[in-house]
């Protein structure tokens, strides 16, 4: 069925249909709809999920713990403020192993407090042992959000599926949606190996790991990350064999043949498609690399994008406030460093705090690496791109 | 008797652990007294078993049937509650 | 009136073995409260002492199913394992009749936990909540918490030259959950065991959410000798110190009534924290002590008179 959809609304149709068991969650702007949207369906009888309305975000990601740990399927939403009030038990939510599923709005990180879009918010909570799927428009939230939860069950690590804050959470477009039959068919049941309702075979989760146990527990984590890209490819590939979309860990728009890419995450990766053929039209030999699994990080696919390119403009929307940029830019750097491509890199922070990003300035980004490549040499690796007073 | 500690992937994961394994770990070397429980003087009213920290009493068929000294951390709480006029537990010294 | 012989002919659910100071009152309680229920039940556990001590990897004392997640949240963490439990419920997917209880000591309940613990009753999840109350952050070493009573010396007011000791009253929880109207609550300790027995077994029979305050005398933390738990335990009731009574359908009744009131020093004298107290300049803080006992009791009378 195709409808017109905001991303807020696709995300809230997509777990619907997806009935999860228990949804504990917190109003958070801008993620603060799917919440609503999803009281609704409660309230209306259309799910039978267990809804409670939790008194904070802590509260929420504490709820769902509990009871995935019981066994049963869990989702909650939220945003920036909300996920930093999870953070300590994002780790142990990982660390537990409970399959948890979040469908987020990515929102800048106070202070000073905005509620508009950059990526500070999940990055943030980067080394939680999450998974991180970060979406490009309505469709993609709608179809991850679905991925999502199939990829967690399967990976036993919880997951979170963001979309940009206000462009595409309230922004509409059109999307295909599946049957409501097709979802849970999808997904099966969730499996599970141990339930604390199951008082027969009593079990203790949680305990308490002195030196000589706790590197051995969180070395099971470590490698439970390490299986989880075939996880992601494979669940992709499925959903691509039944419904006709597929995705990619990293989305390669037009690499083939790139002289110079962009690297970016989120919505603007569609605007710099449009950049891309803009470019292309004038003959410009330009490409785009989306990173759409963050985490874990997809280096083989991605150093298999970059082989050919010789210059590369990340975007980040975030900075590390570490001295050395944005994430992106830093990871690109990690993996380019003992690969044999080579190419240019500069860093442009852009966007904070919803600061918008237009066709155009990105159109300028690739004149300017075009630029790099002439000269050979890259005078500002980093640069804070669209800010006043620079 | 020390158990060989399981390597990473040997473990179950998640943390999950088999429930009331603590049966196997001993307390009892904690104790500098140990109590001494007279079959003869008890009348198994069972105050001393509703008030062992450490489940260390034991009962059978509603009637006391001595001390888990594996376990027994001596810290006399059964002794001091046994009815006076019966003091049928008495704490000595641990002899090492 | 529960029997010992019958509660003894039980298995024992928190098993020996665990790693609780010798005399500790929240290993008495954790015992206790276990071996109450009727009904199967699914633990969870605030981080603190009982949590630490009962489950150190890979020995667990619980021989219930269990879950730690962190400090302040087991009443959340709880809330969601029932929730998971009235999904299932409801799909038929599951069809034993569960009890849920969530521990938590007076840190992770009276201070970091409070929040949890109101949504947790407000939105009347069916979790019976335990507070071991031991009057101060144990786990860490003994700082004072806001149920740690007035003038007691704790790492984090403690008894020193210029003030002498904690300079607040004690926090009434009971007071703020019962304004919460739980499905029941109560204040009890084990030197009482029936009241304490008597009490779980309501609170889990109670449909809806409900709390119980466990007065936890601790050996260390208080400074005395191991062995006098259950005196201290006791007396604590007979001072009125820790009145023992329940809330339920807006009523209040004192359960446990003291043949006769003894003054607050006669508990204040056998533990270690209190010891300055005799030898302060003036007698300010243990009167104030005594007035604010005194203040809840009467208001306690007056309460349960209603009837």
């Amino acid at each position: 069925m195709i409808v017109a959809r905001t991303g807020n609304e696709a995300m809230a149709e997509a777990m619907r249909q997806i009935n999860p068991d228990v949804v504990a969650a917190y109003p958070i702007t801008p993620a603060t709809e799917v919440v609503q949207l999803f009281s609704k369906f409660v309230h209306d009888g259309l799910v039978d999920t267990e809804f409670v309305p939790v008194e904070s975000e802590h509260s929420a990601c504490s709820a769902c713990c509990g009871a995935s740990a019981a066994g049963v399927r869990v989702m909650t939403s939220t945003s920036s403020q909300g996920l930093a009030l999870m953070h300590e038990i994002l780790f142990i939510a990982a660390g537990l192993r409970l399959p948890i599923a979040i469908c987020l709005v990515n929102r800048s990180l106070s202070s000073p407090i905005n509620i508009h879009c950059d990526h500070s918010d999940t990055l943030a909570s980067r080394d939680a042992g999450w998974l991180q799927i970060y979406t490009e428009n309505v469709q993609e939230a709608y179809d991850t959000t679905i991925q999502l939860v199939k990829i967690a069950e399967q990976a036993l690590l919880p997951g979170i599926v963001s979309t940009d804050a206000f462009i595409i959470s309230h922004g509409m477009e059109r999307v295909e949606l599946l049957d409501d039959k097709e979802v849970p068919k999808f997904l099966g049941e969730r499996k599970v190996e141990y339930s604390l309702l199951d008082v027969d075979n009593p079990i203790t989760i949680g305990g308490l790991d002195l030196q000589d146990y706790f590197y051995e527990h969180k070395r099971s984590e470590i490698d439970a990350m390490d299986h989880v890209l075939p996880i992601i490819e494979k669940v992709q590939k499925e959903f691509g064999d039944k419904f006709g979309r597929y995705y990619s860990t990293v989305d390669e728009y037009k690499m083939d043949d790139a002289e110079v890419a962009i690297m970016a995450m989120g919505s603007t990766g569609g605007t710099a498609k449009v950049a891309v053929e803009r470019m292309r039209e004038k003959g410009k030999k330009v490409g785009l690399v989306r990173c759409r699994v963050y985490r874990p990080f997809p280096e083989k696919a991605m150093l298999k994008a970059l082989t050919k390119v010789k210059v590369l403009g990340i975007m980040d929307r975030s900075d590390t406030l570490s001295t050395l940029g944005g994430h992106l830019y830093n990871d690109a750097r990690s993996i380019l460093y003992e690969s044999d491509a080579r190419p240019l890199i500069k860093n442009y922070i852009y966007g904070l705090g919803g600061r918008d990003i237009s066709i155009e300035e990105i159109e300028t980004i690739y004149e300017e690496l075009f630029d790099i490549q002439k000269s050979g040499k890259v005078d500002k690796n980093i640069v804070y791109f669209g800010v006043r007073g620079e | 008797m020390k158990k060989e500690k399981k390597g990473w992937k040997d473990l179950p994961i998640g943390l999950v652990l088999e429930a009331g394994t603590c049966k196997d770990f001993e307390t009892g070397d904690w104790r500098s007294e140990k109590p001494i429980w007279d079959s003869e003087k008890c009348t198994h009213c069972l105050i001393c078993w509703i008030y062992c920290p450490d489940s260390c009493i034991t009962v059978k068929d509603g009637k006391i049937q001595g001390i888990d000294y594996k376990h027994c951390k001596g810290c006399g709480i059964c002794a001091e509650e046994c009815p006076p006029k019966i003091k049928a537990i008495t704490m000595v010294r641990e002899e090492k | 009136m529960a029997k010992l012989k019958e509660l003894a002919a039980q298995e024992e659910r928190f098993t020996g073995g665990h790693r609780g100071c010798a005399g500790c009152g929240a290993s008495i309680i954790a015992r206790q409260v276990l071996m109450a229920a009727e009904q199967p039940i699914v633990v969870g556990c605030a981080t603190g002492c009982l949590e630490v001590f009962s489950t150190i990897y890979p020995y667990s004392a619980w021989n219930v199913p269990y879950i730690h997640n962190a400090f302040e949240n087991v009443a959340a963490t709880m809330a969601g394992v029932e929730a998971a439990y009235k999904a299932l419920k409801k799909k038929g997917k599951i069809k034993k009749d569960l009890r849920f209880i969530a521990f938590g000591g007076d840190g992770g309940t009276y201070d970091i936990g409070i929040q949890a613990l109101s949504g947790m009753i407000e939105r009347r999840h069916r979790v019976l909540y335990v507070c071991y109350n031991n009057e101060a952050y144990m786990n860490t070493g003994i700082q004072r918490s806001s149920a740690t009573p007035r003038g007691a010396h704790t790492t984090t007011s403690p008894a020193g030259k210029v003030i002498p000791g904690k300079m607040q009253l004690r926090k009434n929880l009971t007071e703020i959950i019962i304004a919460h109207e739980p499905a029941y609550a109560a204040q009890t300790t084990f030197g009482y065991w029936n009241d304490l027995v008597t009490k779980v077994r309501k609170a889990l029979d109670a449909d809806g959410p409900s709390f119980i305050n466990i007065y936890a005398p601790c050996r260390l933390g208080w400074a005395y000798a191991p062995e006098k738990t259950v005196k201290v335990s006791k007396m604590s009731v007979e001072t009125c110190i820790w009145p023992c009574y329940e809330y339920q359908d807006g009523k209040y009744r004192i359960t446990v009534k003291p043949k006769e009131k003894k003054p607050i020093t006669e508990f204040l004298k056998m533990q270690g924290r209190f010891s300055h107290l005799f030898k302060w300049k003036d007698d300010v803080p243990i009167k104030e002590f005594q007035a604010e006992v005194d203040t809840i009791w009467e208001r306690l009378l007056k309460r349960s008179e209603t009837e």
